[in-house]
């Protein structure tokens, strides 16, 4: 007992305050979109999703407990096996997995349907942090780069295969891992700027763009015109981006499938077909644009309750925040998030062991990329992917599965003082 | 250095939640029309149709009233279609036009419901209901159109249909948007703003698929529709049910007038169509038939045909005559047969049996007396004066003008003025020899049935009329309001109208036997309307009882031989139905007589 009083201290009680905090206003957000005046039904009435979300938060609560009970060290011990089991259920998915509106991603197992896809955020977060952990990984290094980076690829290009781009794009969240692991900046810069230009390639005419690239260029080369070989990497960069922003239009009308292709041409311009492809963005915007500064009040909303926005309950569960309490509510939302990730961040930062400081991360840029993906395309920065807020969209397994993600660290953290025991 | 990592991470934490605060301070706070789009997509400005007035006969029968028809609408996004061929088989449409249909309402929107299938009736409807609930994406809407349960009096009544650019234009009031619908022709038209009522708007609150989620702001804004007024026609619906049967395969035309009120019992014009084929789905291609048809069924006859009168003027001559005292009663003039021609056994008669034999040598010599009173020396300056006399009797019995009935596009018919003359023959070139032929209503004498039966209404009277009309009431949720018709002198004193009536008695105990009646006394002329390639038109005119007349009437059959004939026959059974309300058995026989003719052979 004196062991499980001690656990009862040592948990990280702000993070768990912040995590019930989003539950419990997710839970409050998904009765307000089913809500009918007509009908009124309690919150609580397993026939609305508010109902079942209610038994889904209890579902997490058991996890939970259980992930408490569980011996901190299981997840060090078993990352690898865990990592490997999901993989082999991505592979098993591409064969005997259901297929569900274009993605085959789901295992059907009578009622239940499992997503392993979910589950390898997890999996490939603790093998990650094991990989990083048990030795000195030189990411200075290529072909070490190209090692550690397996890790990741592996999970993506199965997803990939499964048709779920969006969940995939999750995975690409953990180069803030490998950065703070010791991956050059170059690699993050390039990142983030390839994401950048290939958004601004979508939204910005192809020809001004190359003129910008070329007065960088030029600017560079003339900080820079006395090493030569400086001038010929700056010369080879801006042919690379050039080559990049010429590029995205042959992907864009060539590579992608149609409904991705329309999600692009939503994002540049959702006017030019309001009622087509552009419905979302339009509809999820002025959902969100019509709350104003306070919003139109909890229960009021119109434009999701009436059903102008799609997917309003999982995917675009924000447009009822933004439209019942306006910019002050949106502005409270994204300071939890952030007071999760930066909270996750410091956690992450005060392990003792490797392991867990880098598992911290995991979880840090999974809910990052989460965040930023799902309000950004609702309110029109990002495509439209089909990728949950976490905590908020109604759901169960996007719920336990962030929860599982969460409590691992608290319970890792609670830990922390024992790891220099071992 | 890598220790440094952290605080970068972090820093690109934030730096995204300040873009997203920034782009959301955007769209919510600085940008409003985000709000009026929001507004745009719940707020339904719902127009309220209201209910057009209905329109019942003299007896209160529905003659007109609204009926429910179903347009049914899609929502392509939601279409769940499995059985497309069965599916196909409710609407009665090939695939290809299912497919066509789909395709129209994707090019309109996605999400939005757009019309797949116009006005079905309240039957079709019923039909198909059950089944349609199975299919995903199809949404009944309910309006109303037009219905008549008898189908008559379909040109009397008129049509409604949508607004033209030129009416939208016309209406300064701002009372109609477009697509409205609007009384075209008819009564729908002449009694326009009774029937129409007011329009109402409602703003509701609706979901994305249009359908209703309640009242915005509580309904402050809303204004609630008002029915149109119902009208109280004066049409008898038996008698002009049984009128038009009698018409049958025929053309021609029935007005049938209550004297004392000139409220117009019945008026048929043949051939006429059925009005609910106007009405709803089949408005457009109904009316590309009926407006090709060759026997011009949309030609409303009663008012718009015009024929030379014939003998039925003679009534007019007599009365002028009279009235002027150029002729007495007793007076008697030879039938001489040289000037002019005549028929039947008669020599030298007054002026009774001028009227019964129908004599045109007497009314020759009558109408010159007319015209040439010998008030001026010059023959042709005389008749001048005499013409200007005898037009302005004319136009006080309601010829060569628009009598004013309460419906549109009434004929004025035609009687020569001076003037007329002077055209032809040049100014004072012209005396009684040169337009003698008006005397026996011939010449370019022209009119239309409904003038004819009011002059039948004048002789009723025994010298007025009432300006004959179809509706005889307003009927408001809180009032009954009688219309009122201006009566009109015709400047003949009554006691001239004795000789007149009591010769017409006796027509039909002679020439138009076929017209008697037993226990009603039938006053009546026959009128034979003279076509130079064809048969001649049978026309007749009368009243009854010519004591306390109850009814006064014309009938007009195109091609269809003499006056005392058909047109005869058909005006005895009409005067028996609309007297004694139903045509005794021993009459029988007339009605299958008339019923055997289809003059529409001899066209």
């Amino acid at each position: 007992m004196a062991r499980q009083d001690s656990l009862w201290n040592r948990v990280d009680w702000l993070l768990i305050s912040i995590f019930f905090a989003l539950v419990i206003l997710g839970w409050l957000n998904i009765y307000a979109v089913v809500y009918d005046e007509e009908q009124v039904q309690n919150i609580f009435s397993f026939d609305l999703n508010s109902g079942k979300q209610l038994v889904f938060i209890a579902g997490s609560i058991v996890i939970i407990i259980a992930i408490m009970i569980l011996d901190f060290k299981f997840f060090d011990s078993f990352a690898y096996y865990l990592y490997a089991g999901v993989i082999i259920l991505l592979v098993l998915v591409l064969i005997f997995g259901t297929e569900i509106a274009g993605n085959k991603s789901w295992f059907t197992l009578g009622a239940i349907r499992l997503q392993p896809s979910e589950f390898a955020k997890f999996t490939t977060a603790l093998a990650l942090a094991k990989y990083f952990s048990n030795r000195t990984v030189r990411l200075d290094r290529f072909n070490e780069q190209i090692k550690a980076s397996l890790w990741v690829l592996i999970p993506i290009g199965l997803i990939v295969l499964q048709g779920d781009v969006g969940t995939a794009m999750v995975f690409l969240s953990f180069i803030f891992v490998y950065y703070r692991e010791g991956l050059p900046t170059f690699y993050l810069i390039t990142g983030i700027s390839a994401a950048v230009i290939f958004i601004l390639t979508l939204m910005v005419n192809q020809v001004y763009l190359l003129i910008g690239l070329g007065i960088i260029g030029v600017i560079l080369i003339g900080f820079n015109y006395k090493k030569l070989r400086n001038v010929m990497l700056i010369v080879a960069g801006v042919i690379l981006v050039a080559g990049v922003i010429l590029s995205v239009d042959y992907t864009v009308s060539n590579v992608l499938k149609p409904h991705q292709q329309n999600r692009l041409k939503a994002l540049i311009n959702p006017d030019a077909d309001p009622l087509g492809y552009g419905w979302n963005v339009t509809q999820s915007k002025i959902a969100i644009g019509s709350g104003g500064t306070f919003g139109k009040g909890f229960l009021e909303g119109t434009q999701t309750k009436f059903d102008f926005v799609p997917e309003q309950s999982t995917d675009f569960i924000f447009c009822t925040i933004g439209e019942e309490h306006g910019w002050i509510g949106s502005l409270i939302l994204v300071f939890l998030f952030m007071a999760l990730m930066l909270r996750i961040v410091f956690i992450a930062e005060r392990q003792k062991s490797n392991f867990a400081r880098i598992y911290g991360y995991c979880v840090a840029s999974i809910f990052f990329i989460h965040f930023g993906i799902n309000i950004g395309m609702t309110i029109g920065l990002f495509p439209v992917a089909g990728i949950p807020l976490p905590f908020f969209s109604y759901g169960g397994s996007s719920l336990w599965s962030f929860t599982i993600l969460l409590f691992t660290l608290i319970k890792l953290d609670a830990h922390r003082m024992q790891v220099l025991m071992r | 250095m890598i220790e440094n990592r952290k605080y970068y991470i972090q820093i690109i934490f934030i730096l995204v939640g300040i873009i997203f605060l920034t782009k959301l301070f955007f769209i919510q706070v600085l940008d409003s029309r985000y709000k009026l789009a929001a507004e745009n997509n719940v707020i339904n400005k719902v127009v309220e149709y209201p209910y057009r007035g209905l329109i019942y006969d003299r007896n209160m029968n529905i003659m007109v009233h609204n009926t429910p028809v179903y347009d049914i609408m899609v929502v392509p996004k939601e279409v769940q279609v499995e059985d497309t061929t069965k599916f196909i088989s409710l609407f009665d449409i090939t695939e290809e036009d299912f497919t066509e249909r789909i395709q129209k309402a994707k090019r309109y929107s996605y999400i939005k419901q757009s019309l797949f299938y116009p006005q079905l009736s309240n039957e079709e409807f019923a039909k198909i209901q059950d089944e349609l609930v199975s299919y995903q994406g199809f949404y009944p809407i309910a309006r109303t159109v037009r219905k008549y349960p008898e189908p008559v009096l379909a040109n009397g009544l008129g049509y409604i249909g949508e607004i033209s650019k030129r009416q939208l234009t016309k209406d300064t009031l701002n009372y109609y948007q477009s697509g409205d619908f609007i009384g075209i022709s008819g009564v729908e038209a002449s009694y326009e703003e009774e029937l129409r009522g007011k329009r109402g708007v409602k703003y509701k609150l609706v979901n994305v698929r249009g359908i209703e989620k309640g009242s915005f702001n509580d309904g402050a804004f809303d204004t609630l529709s008002v029915p149109g007024n119902n009208l109280v026609s004066s049409i008898d619906l038996p008698l002009q049910k049984y009128a038009e049967y009698l018409m049958q395969d025929k053309v021609g035309s029935i007005v049938a007038i209550e004297p004392s009120t000139g409220e117009i019992l019945a008026m048929v014009s043949s051939p006429s169509y059925n009005p609910n084929d106007l009405t709803g789905r089949k408005y457009s291609s109904n009316f590309g038939r009926l407006n090709q048809d060759t026997l011009k069924p949309l030609f409303n006859r009663p008012i718009q045909a015009q024929y030379r009168p014939g003998s039925v003027f003679k009534l007019v001559q007599s009365l002028i005559a009279l009235q002027e005292g150029v002729v007495q009663p007793s007076t008697r003039i030879v039938c001489n047969r040289g000037i002019i021609n005549c028929h039947g056994a008669h020599t030298k008669e007054d002026l009774h049996g001028a009227i019964k034999f129908s004599c045109n040598p007497y009314f020759y010599q009558t109408f010159k007396r007319i015209i040439q009173q010998g008030k001026e020396d010059n023959m042709n300056k005389d008749a001048r004066i005499g013409l200007n006399l005898w037009d302005d009797y004319l136009h006080k019995f309601g010829f060569g003008r628009r009598l004013g009935i309460d419906i549109p596009n009434e004929g004025k018919g035609m009687i020569p003025a001076p003037t007329y003359y002077d055209r032809y023959y040049g100014k004072d070139h012209w005396n009684f020899y040169t337009i003698y032929s008006l005397s026996i209503g011939e010449g370019e004498l022209l009119t239309t049935p409904l003038q004819v039966a009011n002059l039948a209404s004048i002789l009723a009277n025994r010298g007025y009329f009432i300006r004959p009309h179809l509706v005889k009431g307003i009927d408001t949720p809180d009032s009954y309001l009688k219309l009122d018709f201006e009566k009109e002198e015709v400047g003949v004193n009554p006691e001239h109208f004795t000789t007149v009536v009591d010769a017409m008695a006796e027509i039909v105990e002679g020439t138009a036997r076929v017209a008697r009646v037993d226990g009603i006394e039938i006053c009546g002329k026959t009128g034979t309307v003279q076509n130079k390639d064809s048969y001649d038109h049978s026309a007749f005119m009368c009243f009854a009882p010519k004591e306390t007349p109850k009814i006064a009437l014309s009938v007009y059959v195109e091609n269809a031989g003499w006056g005392g004939g058909v047109a005869a026959a058909i005006s005895g059974l009409l005067v028996e139905k609309y007297v004694k309300g139903e045509v005794s058995p021993n009459r029988a026989w007339v009605e299958n007589y008339v019923m055997s003719k289809a003059y529409l052979n001899n066209l």
